[in-house]
């Protein structure tokens, strides 16, 4: 049975996967809602330092947003080019949209280490605990889809992804956006408005 | 049957990466001008959100997609916001009502 084949589509016409997945982003959408409400809440409670604008770096983290929405644009790129067949620069595109993302967590691991060295950890204070448990649930989404991304690069370099994969390709697309939305709103709601 | 709908071009793709990096730069910049301090808050959202629909509309494509996707991403970030509103209420807005009953 080949790949196509076992493909359904629901009653309404829809690929049930896609179905499901748009499904699971809108339960992820809640899970972030709390955790952004959680650090709201609790926003400019601690009793002891370090405090937001004494730690968070702004230019560093632009940079990072920056990363993270340049890698949204390689992974459409990377499904348009699976979507007409052309494997080489979807292969190129895919790898470039992983590589980005690890870019981007590579600057979380250096903001996390900074962060330690200068006295913030979970048990510090509500900021430390609240910041840390939500931008780590965001990079551990990053950290899935990077491997999820590699997963296609592998299996695209073995000339098992191809143009009737497509839908693989955008499933794991929505993924990645959903990821890159969410870093949208924590970059607004943590480190711009203090 | 399948319902197919047709995706952006690259260079509708890459408009819209454009236009993210440059709301990303205002956003930086809004955040680093005082004269922006007043109105820092709404602006920044405003921004945000200009963000989030142009990824959700044209990368995620559903501007193009079937309508039940905008429900099933829409219903649940609406209830989303809705917790998001309640609990600030719930904490800043008691507060608030207490300080004054307080102040009164």
């Amino acid at each position: 049975m080949t790949h196509a084949a076992a493909t359904h589509h629901t009653s309404m016409g829809l690929d049930n996967r896609k179905l499901a997945f748009w499904a699971f982003i809108g339960s992820e959408c809640l899970l972030f809602g709390s955790l952004i409400s959680t650090y709201l809440v609790y926003k400019g409670r601690s009793v002891v330092g370090p405090y937001p604008h004494e730690i968070l770096n702004i230019p560093f983290t632009s940079v990072s947003t920056f990363d993270l929405l340049m890698s949204s644009l390689m992974m459409v790129l990377a499904l348009a080019a699976v979507q007409r067949g052309d494997m080489r620069w979807g292969k190129i595109w895919l790898f470039s949209t992983a590589l980005l993302g690890l870019v981007f967590l590579g600057g979380q691991v250096i903001e996390f280490t900074e962060f330690v060295h200068k006295g913030l950890t979970m048990s510090t204070n509500l900021f430390g605990c609240t910041f840390f448990v939500l931008t780590g649930t965001h990079g551990a989404h990053v950290a899935i889809g990077v491997l999820w991304l590699l997963t296609l690069w592998v299996r695209a370099l073995q000339g098992k992804l191809g143009p009737a994969n497509a839908m693989t390709v955008e499933i794991s697309g929505l993924y990645w956006h959903f990821v890159d939305v969410v870093w949208i709103i924590i970059f607004t709601v943590v480190y711009l408005i203090q | 049957m399948s319902e197919e709908h047709k995706h952006p071009s690259v260079d509708v793709y890459l408009r819209v990466a454009a236009a993210l990096a440059i709301l990303t730069v205002l956003e930086v910049g809004a955040f680093y001008v005082p004269a922006f301090r007043p109105v820092l808050v709404p602006v920044l959202l405003v921004l945000s959100a200009a963000k989030f629909a142009l990824v959700v509309m044209f990368y995620m494509h559903l501007k193009a997609d079937n309508t039940f996707f905008t429900f099933l991403f829409g219903a649940p970030l609406l209830l989303a916001v809705g917790v998001m509103a309640a609990l600030l209420f719930l904490f800043f807005g008691a507060l608030t009502l207490r300080g004054a009953a307080g102040a009164g």
